[in-house]
């Protein structure tokens, strides 16, 4: 059987539509089977999506809108996965959650918590698809919007509230940016798709370029909101902080992951048309230079895990921006492909030990962590190996993407940005292993043992496994985007 | 392939598997040292089993694992190679058995001793792996069980040097993996390789690997870093100071190898005419490593920092040596890497015991423990008299060469090289180390001993093995240097072929 990639997208927003419904006609008041039901769907599409070939004929009409390629295809099981994880998490979170919800029943209200997550998921397949800057901003819509409700989910909870806010007013003006560049490159190449608009921009005569500058610039700032690459960073660790714990993770590893899809997508043009190559990669790489040096700098203080995370999801963006910004060597868009699915199963294997701690704990701070390795070996072994993939510690994904990264910007001779990447990965080292001292040398209060359902001990299984094999053998991987 | 080759991946897959079988729940010290005695028989058989004749590398075996990158798990070792494994495989079997039994750990008794086994299987890894990417990513393995080492079990300002020593070594190995990329890209594309016999073989045709200076520089920093030259040298001494005895032992007696490995392994063999446009940077920077540092030890007023910065000075030697770059330095650079190595793990362990025992390591608090306890202060002794360099232990042995190969570069006329003004200044530092070592020993172990010391007992007999394996190889290749000679010529032989451009 030989599924075609938009069969999974359709299979996708027919669970969607399907939860919704379950959850309308359902007046009972534990509402986990629909987060069941979520899980084992998103589970199953996922497996599909290795039976599914990438497709490149395609009907006449879909064809200018619509890509099948084996980059579409690898993005769509790369946020098939993350939903995976992050409706597992949700799982683990229903009783925090439930804390902070008004309602007549006690599990009332979380049944879209189950079914928001997979239209966001529509939304991030889609845009690994899409070819045509309209496209591209509906599907984009899709994401934010259903991120909007997300993130305020807990409405009796000030600071999701805050953050909900903080993230619908600037990312509506982000939007607004986005849309206002795709009228200018319409005004420019008088085309939406992005081939076609590269065709033009290899053809553009000298007295519009200043016009395609703009463009680009205005792009730059929509594209840099989804990614929270400085200087437009400023609402990721406020909102990453506020919101749901598994709303976090799936912001910070699927909405940059599409973040950084798209951005590969539109920059493509400006990158290979000889007139724009120079500034665009120049932005670029002014933009990796700020994104990693405000990253790493402002994650050394924290003492809150969840802003930690924030700040290291922004330290993220600045490693893969310097693999955009060294395009010159051919590899760049595998190396970001390759260091996103390591970003995703270390930062939601982050994540998945912080729900259980935090529910376990009452807190996200790092200090609520202290004498986890007594308190609960596993989970702090899980924790370890994560924070050390994400500092970068080789026979972890985590190194491969970062050895990846920098023999791009050494081959491209990004003497500044590999020069502060080496000083920015040791801040590194020092944020993250703050967690494993407090895990390891500070001693709890509290010796109670840490409980985790046994899907979450499977879970963690598997993706410290999938970080070891990732991080020796990258084969899978690079081979999946040929 | 015969089931011979899979030996040394034998040697790194036993630590690690005693180490998850510790973790499992295991008995730690048992098990440990079960699987250390085994990595020990297992080099024996590798040095005996290797073909000095024929030389090169044996006992290969390559899986391929990125075409792309041409990035496989290569295996294998040589002379140079074999003898660092058994440095490790001595010093490990050592550390393991002092280590302090589970019981008396307050925390965490099984980790302990998982951190100890990753270090050493980190080790072996590095100095048994012929891909670069590999023998670059076992060495960072061990960085984590370091820091765990010296911040769950450490003494003193145990949190500083921890937090030191794990961001100094993380920044200088990505210094060292931006020169391996370098020069892995610096070749043309169709040669790239990172097998290390593959990229010898390229430097031995000549001109194919462009001798850029700044790679170079590069990598002499980054490895550098990870052996302690002047002046990125701050991070050794506080945290060997604080690192728990066999942890200490295993860094400083084998870790800390691993940059001078590479520097004879990969730098020097694949850039030779590039090492030779920094000669001079090295000398002086050698040089701050022998009088500066030399000087410091003298200052110092604790056993343990004054262990901690002699290694450091002693790396100086080594790194002479290197510089002089002719049969006679490099043999002698190789040769005290393994001696240098048994030496300080010698003191170190001592030292711990001592600490157990007095729980100060302060000069103005030690003195006369030799009364008491007479076997740790004769052997601490020995192995001070083998870190000053006297002869009959292998430290002499080594350092002699060193001093001919510097002396030989002679000046122009009347007047000293440069080479033979670092010689003098070297020669001077075995001055300066009789001077801190005896001063110490006298202070620690002679003289009047305080009452309150009268009462302690020596070393029980169960753990006076370790330290007595260590000296006595000490002793037996300081009076046949042969062994050590004729193990690291054929190596030597192949760093010293690759022709000028």
């Amino acid at each position: 059987m030989n599924f075609a990639p938009l069969t999974l997208d359709l299979t996708v927003l027919v669970l969607g539509l399907l939860l919704l419904l379950l959850e309308a006609f359902d007046d009972a008041k534990e509402k986990s089977f629909l987060g069941w039901i979520s899980v084992l769907g998103i589970a199953a599409i996922f497996g599909m999506s290795f039976l599914a070939a990438p497709q490149t004929a395609l009907s006449a009409q879909l064809a200018p809108f619509y890509s099948g390629d084996a980059l579409a295809l690898f993005f769509k099981r790369f946020a098939l996965g993350t939903t995976l994880l992050v409706l597992i998490m949700a799982l683990e979170f229903r009783p925090v959650l439930s804390r902070y919800i008004p309602a007549a029943g006690k599990n009332a209200g979380l049944g879209e918590f189950f079914a928001l997550p997979v239209f966001t998921c529509l939304g991030l397949m889609l845009m690994a698809s899409a070819i045509d800057f309209v496209m591209i901003f509906a599907a984009l819509e899709l994401v934010t919007i259903s991120f909007y409700i997300q993130v305020g989910y807990m409405r009796r909870n000030g600071a999701s509230l805050e953050a909900g806010v903080k993230y619908l007013i600037l990312g509506a003006l982000s939007t607004g940016f986005f849309v206002y560049g795709i009228t200018w490159i319409f005004g420019v190449t008088g085309q939406t798709n992005l081939a076609r608009v590269g065709e033009a921009l290899r053809a553009l005569p000298l007295s519009a370029e200043t016009a395609a500058y703009f463009a680009m610039a205005l792009l730059f700032v929509g594209l840099g909101f989804k990614i929270a690459a400085a200087p437009f960073q400023l609402w990721a660790p406020d909102v990453y902080q506020g919101a749901p714990t598994p709303i976090t993770a799936f912001l910070s590893v699927g909405s940059k992951a599409a973040g950084f899809v798209v951005l590969i997508r539109v920059l493509r043009p400006f990158l290979d048309a000889p007139a724009t190559s120079g500034k665009a990669q120049f932005v670029l790489a002014a933009m990796a230079l700020l994104t990693l040096i405000y990253g790493n700098l402002t994650a050394m203080p924290q003492l809150n895990l969840k802003r930690l995370l924030g700040y290291s999801s922004i330290a993220h963006a600045g490693y893969l921006l310097v693999a955009l910004a060294s395009w010159k060597s051919a590899s760049a868009p595998t190396t970001v492909s390759f260091y996103l699915v390591g970003y995703l199963l270390m930062t939601l294997l982050a994540f998945l030990v912080l729900i259980v701690v935090q529910k376990a704990t009452g807190g996200d701070n790092i200090a609520h962590f202290n004498g986890l390795g007594q308190r609960a070996p596993f989970l702090a072994f899980g924790m370890t190996i994560a924070m050390l993939s994400l500092a970068g510690v080789p026979f972890t994904a985590g190194f491969l993407g970062k050895f990846f990264v920098f023999a791009d910007a050494v081959a491209a001779g990004q003497w500044w940005l590999v020069g502060v990447g080496v000083i920015t990965v040791g801040a590194g080292f020092y944020y993250y292993l703050k967690v494993v001292r407090a895990m390891y040398w500070n001693v709890a209060k509290n010796a109670e043992p840490v409980v985790a359902s046994r899907l979450t001990h499977l879970t963690i299984g598997v993706l410290v496994f999938l970080i070891f094999l990732f991080g020796v053998y990258p084969a899978p991987i690079l081979n999946a985007l040929k | 392939m015969s089931a011979l080759n899979s030996l040394p991946i034998l040697l790194i897959v036993l630590p690690v598997a005693a180490a998850i079988a510790i973790l499992l729940g295991a008995a730690p010290k048992k098990t440990a040292l079960l699987a250390t005695a085994a990595n020990l028989l297992l080099t024996l058989w590798l040095v005996f089993g290797y073909d000095q004749a024929a030389a090169g590398y044996q006992f290969t075996s390559a899986t391929l694992l990125a075409p792309e990158w041409k990035l496989s798990f290569a295996l294998g070792v040589d002379g140079l190679s074999l003898l660092l494994l058994l440095l490790t495989a001595l010093v490990a079997f050592a550390a393991v058995w002092i280590a302090p039994r589970p019981e008396k750990l307050e925390r965490y008794p099984s980790l302990y001793y998982a951190c100890l086994l990753f270090i050493v299987a980190g080790a072996t890894g590095a100095f048994a792996s012929l891909d670069l990417f590999f023998f670059y990513a076992f060495h960072e393995l061990a960085l984590i069980p370091t820091f765990l080492l010296i911040g769950i079990w450490g003494s003193g300002d145990r949190i500083t040097a921890a937090w030191k020593i794990t961001i100094y070594l993380a920044l200088g190995s990505f210094v060292l993996l931006i020169g391996l990329l370098a020069l892995y890209l610096s070749l043309p594309a169709d040669v790239r390789t990172f097998s290390i016999p593959g990229l010898q073989a390229l430097a031995l045709q000549g001109g194919v690997i462009p001798q850029t200076p700044w790679i170079y520089l590069t990598l002499l920093l980054g490895f550098g870093i990870l052996i302690s030259l002047f002046p990125f040298h701050t991070w050794a001494p506080q945290a060997y100071a604080s690192a728990p005895a066999p942890a200490a032992m295993l860094h400083a007696g084998v870790l800390k190898k691993f940059g001078l490995y590479g520097l004879l392994r990969v730098a020097l063999p694949l850039m030779p005419q590039a090492a030779q446009h920094w000669t001079n940077l090295l000398l002086c920077l050698l040089v701050g490593n022998i009088l500066y540092v030399g000087l410091v030890t003298i200052a110092q007023k604790r056993l343990d920092t004054m262990l901690g910065y002699s290694s450091v000075m002693h790396m100086g030697y080594i790194f002479l040596g290197i510089a002089a770059f002719n049969p006679l330095g490099l043999t002698g650079a190789a040769m005290l890497l393994f001696a240098h190595g048994l030496s300080i793990a010698a003191l170190f362990a001592i030292a711990g015991v001592v600490r157990e025992r007095t729980g100060s390591l302060e000069f103005a608090k030690l003195g006369g423990l030799a009364k008491p306890m007479p076997f740790l202060g004769f052997t601490f002794g020995l192995a001070a008299f083998a870190a000053i360099g006297l002869p009959g232990f292998a430290n002499f042995a080594s350092e002699l060469p060193i001093f001919f190969g510097a002396f030989s570069h002679a000046g122009k006329g009347l007047a000293f090289s440069n080479f033979q003004a670092a010689g003098i200044v070297a020669l001077w530092g075995v001055v300066i180390s009789a001077v801190y070592m005896l001063r110490g020993y006298r202070a620690a172990f002679m003289g009047e001993a305080p009452k309150r010391w009268a009462a302690l007992p020596d070393l029980c007999g169960c753990l006076r093995p370790p330290i007595l394996l260590l000296l006595a190889v000490l002793l037996i290749t300081g009076f046949r240097p042969q062994l050590l000679i004729h193990l690291v010529t054929p190596t030597i032989k192949a760093v010293l072929a690759v022709p000028a451009p």
